[in-house]
């Protein structure tokens, strides 16, 4: 556990130590001022609701763009060789960069703050909702960026890394809108598996144990998955 | 137990079918730096990664400080500092960042590894770097980084993979060195293609070709090979094959080789049992036999040629081997 922290800490660092950190936060913040206070005049109500639709949309570029370097740079450049031929074990190094990773996420989060704090002081905002609603985008930036560490191990190309996952999150992302042209069982499915059927009931301020068990379970999945794909060189 | 720190049995590695190690078996005593000496895709590497538990053996064991590489890997990382080939380091970390880091990972207590990294920043000269991030480093000082990242748990074992290259002479000295300094109370095995490397710093050579180990020696005793002379002689080529088999019957040779020669020639070189001249010998054989000698001449060997016999000119003499024998 106490290595698993020594990366994850080292890995939140390295992300303020380059401009990776400053370019993702600033372009995620100036792009939700943009799009959120255009809409929020008109509908004219003390509602950040739009906020975390927007949130949802740029954490598919933005997740991904965290996790890219996570494991390909390190492969790239032979750092993964000093690491991995340290008494660590696999998965503490890829839970150890998971958690640098969500660390950043949660930086992101807090930084919208200012958000809701200034809505609530326009008008009476309902924090209820609020609350749970960046619990969702919390799991599904989560869930992102467990995908993204996932590619990440299958490649020494960060860029590579960066589009596979950004389409794997994508295609999670908007599969429900192809439901009327699959058959019905099949439409069952690709709805349960879709993240916007488990976001969006969350963002209605219903906190469904089966909506966040999905995340953690596509959490748990792509973790184990990168994990399985980095002790795959030592197979024999 | 034995005062064996690193043991390795046929040790096999294919990549597909490319076969990388081909058995093979290596022990190091405690205390012995061991050179390891090849060309380029020898497969040094590969049985340092193996060794290092980063890649497994497709065949065979080995164990590392009484730990299986394979059943508990985590104890043999444990016991052994590693330096990569081209040292691999963090460029956005500053250098006593980074010696904290793999201090923290190697789970030696705050108060400990401060001292460490204190004695470790002077014995490797990082005293005036170590604020510096290590982007900015020149490569001999990022060698020494490399060095104190794979010596600040104190480990019994140290495997350096080309610790030396693509330094300038000077740094090269400082870090060899450095190496022979640290190896006092330790077990090495470090790996190189330069032999006058393998001579200052190293007790044992092993040097490998093609996935194999072909020599297992001192460097005193590869030295004693490299003084011995050996004979080239040019002859007319006589085409009755004879050549080889009547300098192979004189007294006092060991072995006998063709070499590559012009047309219309053929060359020998002879490797004498002792270190007499066997010039006259074999003059005279030339004459009893009836082959017309063009040029006879005794030279010393080198390291440089012993290591090219065993690592290049053998697979080539040997299909020219074939080739002579199939045309006789």
């Amino acid at each position: 556990m106490h290595k698993t922290l020594t990366i994850a800490r080292r890995e939140f660092v390295a992300y303020f130590n380059g401009p990776a950190a400053y370019i993702v936060i600033c372009l995620f913040l100036v792009l939700m001022g943009i799009f959120f206070w255009n809409p929020f005049f008109l509908v004219n109500r003390a509602t950040v609701r739009q906020m975390f639709d927007m949130m949802s949309v740029l954490l598919l570029p933005t997740a991904p763009a965290l996790t890219m370097g996570l494991l390909a740079e390190e492969k790239r450049t032979g750092t993964v060789e000093v690491l991995l031929t340290m008494p660590l074990r696999d998965t503490e190094v890829v839970i150890g960069k998971y958690l640098g990773a969500v660390g950043l996420l949660v930086i992101l989060l807090v930084s919208t703050l200012p958000y809701p704090i200034s809505v609530s002081s326009l008008g009476h905002l309902d924090w209820g909702p609020v609350m749970a609603s960046y619990l969702a985008v919390f799991l599904l930036g989560s869930t992102m960026l467990a995908i993204g560490i996932l590619t990440s191990s299958w490649t020494e190309n960060q860029l590579i890394a960066f589009f596979t996952a950004g389409i794997i999150c994508f295609a999670l992302w908007i599969a429900n809108r192809f439901l009327p042209f699959v058959p019905q069982g099949l439409a069952d499915l690709l709805e349960w598996i879709c993240f916007d059927y488990h976001f969006m009931s969350m963002l209605r301020g219903v906190i469904d144990s089966r909506d966040v068990l999905y995340f953690l379970s596509v959490i748990a999945l792509s973790l184990a998955l990168a994990f399985r794909s980095l002790e795959s060189r030592r197979w024999r | 137990m034995s005062d064996v720190m690193i043991e390795a049995r046929d040790l096999v590695k294919r990549y597909d079918d490319v076969v990388a190690l081909d058995k093979v078996s290596m022990s190091v005593r405690k205390g012995e730096v061991l050179g390891f000496l090849g060309p380029n895709g020898a497969g040094k590497s590969t049985t340092m990664r193996i060794l290092t538990c980063f890649t497994a053996p497709t065949e065979g064991t080995a164990t590392v400080n009484g730990c299986d590489v394979q059943e508990d890997s985590l104890g043999a990382r444990t016991s052994m500092g590693y330096l990569p080939e081209a040292n691999p380091l963090y460029p956005d970390l500053l250098v006593l960042e980074y010696l904290q880091f793999v201090a923290e990972i190697r789970s030696i207590p705050k108060d400990e590894a401060r001292k460490r990294i204190k004695t470790i920043v002077e014995q490797t000269g990082l005293g005036n770097v170590y604020a510096k991030q290590i982007r900015s480093l020149s490569k001999g000082y990022r060698q020494r980084v490399g060095l104190a990242q794979a010596l600040i748990h104190q480990p019994p074992i140290l495997i350096l993979d080309e610790p030396m290259s693509g330094l300038d002479p000077n740094q090269a000295v400082e870090i060899r060195d450095l190496i022979k300094d640290i190896g006092r109370e330790r077990t090495v095995i470090l790996s190189t293609h330069n032999l006058a490397e393998v001579q200052v710093a190293c007790d044992r050579v092993l040097i490998i070709s093609h996935g194999r180990i072909v020599a297992d020696d001192t460097p005193d005793g590869l030295r004693e090979r490299a003084g011995k002379a050996r004979f080239l002689v040019t002859l007319q080529q006589s085409g009755n094959g004879k050549a080889k088999s009547s300098f192979e019957a004189l007294g006092g040779v060991e072995r006998v080789r063709a070499l590559e020669a012009e047309s219309g020639e053929e060359r020998y070189e002879l490797l004498p049992k002792g270190s007499e001249d066997l010039r006259s010998s074999i003059f005279r054989a030339a004459v009893d036999n009836d082959l017309t000698l063009l040029g006879l001449s005794r030279e010393g060997q080198n390291l440089e040629q012993i290591f090219r016999e065993l690592t290049v000119e053998e697979s080539q003499a040997s299909s020219g081997g074939d080739r002579a024998a199939a045309a006789s």
